[in-house]
């Protein structure tokens, strides 16, 4: 999120699409009842399903899943088409008016540099005319055809209404009400929120369905206002904290990226880091790259990580792809090339994509250790449950070892939330059994390897051997020594760079945020993005002060919010080129003439000129882009691509299928139905339900109660065709595997036409499997196609076809 | 935002009101409490209710019941009806509107109204199985229930149900263990979006105004307050944004009243001489003229009544 | 007193015809001790309470544990209910469906009490103990790594990278965890290495 979930209350207007906050969010989707009630504020809701969010929205309008980007790029020609642009923020702030080089080129479907047998694109022609001053070419006028602008509004012509009608099956007249809302938060003065989740993320241009709403914000002039911004609400409790805490095959902790095999030391890694800035006076925070990087190294190698040996640079694996994704792993696994898996609190069979794959992947290692509150069903993959999990345990020789860890209830430790609030928790109850937890697991493991390397020697025992493990009981480290290490240590006596007189943090003390860190190895942090968390203030992340003047929503006092505690994210951008509030009633921080204050953290430097710097000190450029440049894989700017099993041929685009850039392992397009397919006529997909959490609450017995079994959602219309009765039973099938669940016919799905065809929904809700205190049942999981997002691999749980009979029965 | 209730304390805290605040107690008479509690009231805003069974598993949680995993039947509603181990129910109605052809899934949280004039408390013939306090909460005596039903009947919105464990009646108690020490309702307190606040009924009726404005202003005209008059009001109470059709929500009664026969039989109990047989026998009479079929699906429960008939018959 | 009617008794006591006894006679009057505990008692009183959030979505709610027994004390503590916390600035004290029911997580009847072992093509877990199933899981890691390991990759670059073994975090365990995971994971070289941030 770039606000927090307290800071809706602040909004005029929320647009729930590509998630559905009342049931996957109660408790923050009171912030919207809050905004409803006491600012008159209006909530629209864009699903396939009227959901329960929708049951208390202003305005609901169906879409087909997975056709978000024609509907958001319609709102943009909307907006673009009838001036309902916050012009100032738009020259001001985002790179509307660079220059592209030429060569760029968008035509059916495709963007210049495809390259058709890699599903890949050449990108040097996505990037800014560069001028002589080594600078990127801008148009303050917006009058060049080659502006960024220009070509936004040329890319989006094509989504008229009629056009999103026609593809995303959205009734005009629902679209031009939602348009004639949207567009009325252009005035400075008002302000509209985005709020999604795996909504959005888990289709095949997952990540682009996220940047065109971005965009139209940034258009809007939204970002970095108080109740505007673009606000991820994020699945479990932690998954925030472990994507900053970098616990993925590419990432360093805090967004740094792992090397890969092209760069063999740290010049060379440090070459494609540098962030030059893109325009004169621009704060491009990234130019301290090495400074992060250098730190995390001293965190993890302490004295081993030297300025002699590049920080133990040999120590960190290179790439020699993109990423080990999980689907790239499982493919991997499928081919027998993975022995072991280890899995920590994830229950991998009910959770991927084609659960045949699956299980066939895991039936062909030779280890597999599942650690975990619950009895999984991963840890049980190799069991015999009738339908539900249909294998023959003598057929799979996979060892597994099963380890009971702790729940929340009985660790200490920081959670962060999709705010990116950090707060501290205690235990409360004795583990039960023998129950550990993960930290003391992890820590015996490592001891044991530890020890095994330095008795018999090996492959690179070094970064085993040298791995900095500086706790009281090395054997079970506590959560505080841990949270110190992330929030960083000075080694040896900081001082401010402009001030050497002015001490910073002395030898051996915490640091007091990110600011103090250095690239020469005297300042050791373990996730620069969290430094501040735990300092000689104390941990900052237990604090419980709800002071929150004027009820902003802000609660600096609460917790730790990070970077710097810094609540809103681009604040700068709330306030005008001079530094002047867009909207007095809005106030974040202002200029006063010599600095930045106001009641949060700015997110710009202090003293930092308003008509100078820019407000987006991340980017090169200053600003945010409309246009991205070469940084995601399929296009600098969205466009709307079928999911790669689509009931319809691409409108716009009908020579391409699915998204171009997607990565497609050989086989799984074998899975995939034809577009349009007779065989498989209906469109799936897959959704959570408020009574569960995932596959965790089917085993407590109260969640169980309230949704027992298994079910799918169909219209009255597609019931009544198939003869299929409430309350009967149904089997549902796609090209990969079949599920017999009951029907649940009603008013709330309806059917749609898009390109003058009628597209029946089938909605699979996800919770059931065969452990737990719920009724056994199948999941999406049988029928999902495995076929990841084009930037970050997240599967295409959201879109796929199916077919579907009445039954009269589970079969056993 | 309506001012969140405070967490609970754990220290001991004597109880607010007890057995001195009853104003009315079934089959029997009490003295006049010497004050009358401020009365309280818990409001249900459908308007902002998110159907998600916060309420459902709070009530569980708090009250330790024991609801069984059932099976799903095509519906959202789970467990299907209102158990003696679930006192508060979401139901859901699929609604399109006519005047506007727009699809609303109305959505309530039914349970025990807790009426200024409780049915359930005058069908009563267990002597204290049913009691009412003057803050109005009614509540539920299980040591004295003999567990004939007659609640049920008496209830112009059927919630009281019987255990087939203890045979005896259960409903919503208000969370009369949590009121007792200045707590709300689990229910209330749990609830995500405040679509259910608890106050007293004055506060109550003065939040209901404000969000009968808000939704008027969206478009709702007939948005009111459900305060049904028929039973003397009720400290349940709903927003609903189609007041003038109660029925649309999942068959909330529009006039609730109790029964004339109960109303009779209320007056009977009056009279300090009735026998056992009387009493007995009355509820028979009474049960004959007023219930027909037992609603309570308990084989033991119609056993016991064609037990009640047969005998009659025969003494009669 | 109480009037000791059992349902049955009732109703065959209209049956019989039994008659002569008033209920006035019964000691009617004596309404003090015939209110029975129509309240419960507070279940909270003199519990124990932690602070903690919850561990399902990422709204992260504040709730409160209340046990019998103080941890801190060092005392067993056994979490007897669980409510949201009304000092938290983002539920106020509320909590979905899920939140509300925690303490059935916490006592599921499916948590895991004991370190299990499945072997090959058995068709049942086996209990094991911490040490052998730790102990068996580091060899099997040290041995897969010494015979897969790729040190410098075809054109001779450095690369360090262990490939044959994957690691699946999680996204429920805090970032302390997280951070001490990755500190051990990354040690080895292993890339193939994810959280749950997709699914």
């Amino acid at each position: 999120m770039t606000n927090s979930w307290t800071d809706i209350r602040n909004t005029d207007l929320v647009v729930i699409m590509g998630g559905n906050a009342a049931e996957a969010h109660p408790c923050g989707f009171k912030w919207v009842t809050e905004a409803k009630a006491n600012r008159g504020a209006k909530l629209i809701v864009v699903d396939p399903r009227y959901t329960r969010s929708a049951s208390v929205s202003d305005l609901y309008a169906p879409i087909r899943q997975g056709t978000d980007i024609a509907f958001l790029l319609g709102l943009i020609n909307y907006c673009i088409e009838n001036d309902k642009v916050q012009r100032d923020y738009v020259k001001a702030f985002t790179n509307a008016g660079y220059v592209v080089k030429q060569g760029f080129t968008y035509q059916d479907g495709l963007f210049s540099g495809y390259d058709e047998a890699k599903r890949d694109y050449d990108k040097s022609s996505w990037d800014y005319e560069i001028g002589a001053d080594g600078f990127a070419v801008v148009d303050d006028t917006l009058a060049n055809p080659r502006c960024v602008w220009n070509l936004l509004k040329n890319h989006v012509a094509v989504y008229t209404p009629e056009m999103v009608e026609r593809i995303c099956g959205t009734p005009k007249d629902k679209f031009l009400k939602v348009a004639e809302m949207v567009a009325e938060c252009s005035s400075p003065t008002k302000a509209m929120t985005s709020m999604y989740a795996l909504g959005w993320t888990q289709h095949s241009k997952g990540s682009q369905n996220i940047r065109a709403m971005a965009m139209l914000q940034l258009i809007l002039g939204n970002i970095g206002v108080r109740g505007g911004g673009m606000n991820a609400l994020r699945g479990h409790s932690n998954i925030q904290g472990l994507t900053d805490v970098g616990l993925m095959s590419n990432l360093l902790p805090g967004y740094l990226t792992l090397p890969n095999e092209k760069e063999p030391d740290l010049a060379a890694y440090m070459s494609t880091r540098g962030f030059k800035p893109l325009r004169p006076n621009q704060m491009s925070y990234w130019q301290n790259y090495r400074k992060f990087f250098v730190s995390f190294q001293k965190a993890m190698y302490g004295s081993a990580a030297t300025p002699e040996n590049d920080f133990a640079y040999d120590y960190l694996p290179k790439l020699d792809v993109p990423g080990y994704d999980v689907l790239r792993a499982f493919d991997m696994m499928h081919q027998g090339k993975i022995n072991l898996y280890l899995c920590q609190g994830f229950n991998a069979l009910q959770a991927f994509p084609n659960k045949q794959k699956i299980t066939a992947s895991l039936s062909k290692l030779k280890l597999l250790v599942v650690m975990d509150p619950l009895a999984t069903e991963t840890a049980r993959f190799w069991e015999n449950h009738g339908a539900h999990n249909d294998v023959d345990p003598s057929a799979i020789q996979t060892e597994v070892i099963e380890l009971p860890s702790t729940c929340f209830a009985e660790d200490d430790g920081s959670l962060t939330n999709s705010g990116r609030w950090l707060q501290w928790h205690w235990a409360g109850g004795t583990p039960p059994g023998e129950a550990k937890r993960d930290t003391w697991i992890m820590a015996q493991i490592h001891l044991r390897l530890k020890e095994l390397y330095r008795k018999e020697g090996g492959a690179f025992p070094d970064p085993i051997l040298n791995l900095h493990w500086p706790y009281a009981d090395p054997g079970d480290p506590t959560a505080e020594e841990i949270a110190q290490e992330i929030n960083g240590r000075a080694l040896a006596k900081v001082t401010d760079t402009a001030d050497p007189t002015k001490v910073l943090a002395e030898a051996g003390k915490l640091l007091p945020g990110f600011a103090a860190l250095r690239d020469d190895g005297s300042t050791s942090c373990g996730c620069w993005i969290y430094s501040g968390c735990f300092n000689e203030k104390g941990n900052n992340m237990a604090r419980r002060d709800t002071d929150d003047p004027d009820e902003t929503g802000a609660y600096l006092k609460w917790a730790f919010s990070w970077p710097a505690n810094r609540r809103i994210l681009y604040n700068r951008a709330s306030a005008d080129l001079n530094g002047k509030a867009w909207d007095p009633d809005r106030k974040v921080i202002e200029w006063d003439g010599a600095k930045w204050s106001g009641y949060d953290v700015p997110d710009i430097a202090p003293t930092a000129k308003p008509g100078e710097v820019g407000p987006f000190i991340m980017n090169p450029e200053g600003v945010s882009r409309l246009f991205t440049r070469g940084m995601m894989r399929d296009g600098p700017f969205p466009a709307h691509y079928e999911p790669f099993e689509s009931p319809i041929v691409n409108p716009v685009a009908p020579n391409v299928r699915g998204n171009p850039a997607a990565r497609v392992f050989e086989g799984d397009f074998r899975q995939f139905a034809e577009p349009a397919s007779a065989e498989f006529p209906y469109a799936a997909t897959s959704y959570r339900l408020t009574e569960h959490f995932h596959f965790w609450t089917k085993h407590v017995i109260v969640n169980a109660v309230m949704q027992p079994e298994f079910f799918v959602e169909i219209s009255e219309q597609l019931a009544a065709e198939k003869g299929i009765a409430k309350d009967g039973w149904v089997r549902v099938w796609s090209k990969r595997g079949s599920v017999t669940a009951k029907a649940m016919v009603t008013k709330r799905i309806k059917p749609l036409t898009c390109d003058g065809k009628t597209v029946h929904i089938v909605g699979i809700p996800l919770h059931w499997g065969f452990t737990g205190a719920a009724k056994k049942g199948f999941g999406p999981n049988m029928l999902t196609p495995y076929v990841g997002d084009a930037n970050i691999e997240t599967p295409e749980y959201k879109a796929f076809l199916v077919n579907i009979e009445p039954v009269s029965g589970p079969v056993a | 935002m309506f001012p969140p209730i405070a967490n609970p304390s754990v220290t001991d805290v004597t109880p607010r009101f007890s057995q001195k605040d009853l104003v009315r107690r079934s089959a029997s008479t009490v003295p006049a409490p010497a004050e009358r509690l401020t009365e309280v009231a818990k409001l249900i805003d459908v308007s902002k209710c998110i159907g998600c069974k916060a309420c459902q598993t709070a009530c569980i949680e708090w009250n330790d019941t024991h609801p069984e995993v059932g099976v799903n039947a095509g519906v959202y509603e789970n467990p299907p009806d209102l158990t003696p181990d679930m006192f508060t129910l979401m139901r859901f109605s699929e609604w399109e509107n006519p005047e506007t052809n727009n699809l609303e899934w109305l959505i309530r949280k039914d349970g025990c109204m807790h009426c200024e004039d409780p049915g359930c408390l005058k069908a009563c013939p267990a002597p204290g199985a049913i009691v009412q306090y003057s803050n109005g909460i009614v509540d539920f005596v299980h040591e004295n229930c003999i567990g004939c039903g007659y609640c049920i009947k008496g209830c112009p919105f059927n919630i009281p149900r019987i255990s087939r464990v203890d045979h005896t009646a259960y409903k919503c108690t208000l969370c009369s263990d949590r009121v007792a020490v200045g707590q709300g309702p689990a229910c209330a307190k749990a609830c995500p979006t405040q679509a259910i606040v608890f106050g007293t009924k004055e506060q109550m009726k003065q939040h209901a105004e404000g969000r009968i404005t808000d939704l008027k202003s969206r478009g709702y005209a007939n948005a009111g307050l459900y305060d049904p008059p028929g039973v003397g009001g009720t400290h349940v109470m709903y927003v609903l944004h189609h007041a003038d059709q109660p029925e649309l929500y999942s068959g909330l009664p529009k006039e609730p009243r109790i029964s004339p026969l109960v109303e009779a039989w209320k007056g009977i109990t009056k009279y300090a001489g009735l026998t056992v047989l009387g009493v007995a026998a009355g509820v028979g009479l009474l049960h004959h003229l007023v219930m027909g079929p037992n609603r309570v699906s308990d084989t033991d429960e119609e056993n016991a009544e064609r037990l009640v008939r047969s005998d009659r018959h025969d003494s009669a | 007193m109480n009037i000791e009617l059992s349902r049955r008794a009732f109703l065959q006591t209209a049956g019989a015809g039994l008659a002569g006894t008033t209920l006035g006679a019964l000691g009617f009057g004596d309404i003090e001790a015939a209110h029975a505990a129509a309240i419960r008692a507070f279940k909270l009183a003199n519990t124990t309470e932690a602070r903690n959030t919850c561990p399902y979505c990422s709204v992260a709610c504040g709730v409160i544990l209340y046990s019998k027994g103080d941890l801190r004390k060092g005392e067993q503590a056994e979490i007897t209910h669980i409510e949201g916390d009304t000092d938290h600035p983002t539920n106020r004290g509320t909590l979905c469906p899920k939140g509300s029911a925690l303490l059935g997580f916490v006592k599921a009847p499916t948590r895991l009490q004991q370190p299990m072992i499945r072997k090959p093509g058995a068709d049942k877990f086996e209990p094991t103990t911490w040490e052998d199933a730790l102990d068996r899981i580091a060899r099997l890691m040290k041995d897969d790594r010494d015979q897969n390991f790729v040190a410098t990759n075809n054109d001779g670059v450095t690369v360090n990278r262990w490939i044959t073994t994957g690691f699946l975090a999680a996204s429920a365990t805090t970032n302390e965890t997280a951070f001490e995971t990755y500190k051990v994971v990354r040690s080895t070289g292993m890339l193939v290495f994810d959280n749950q941030a997709r699914v």
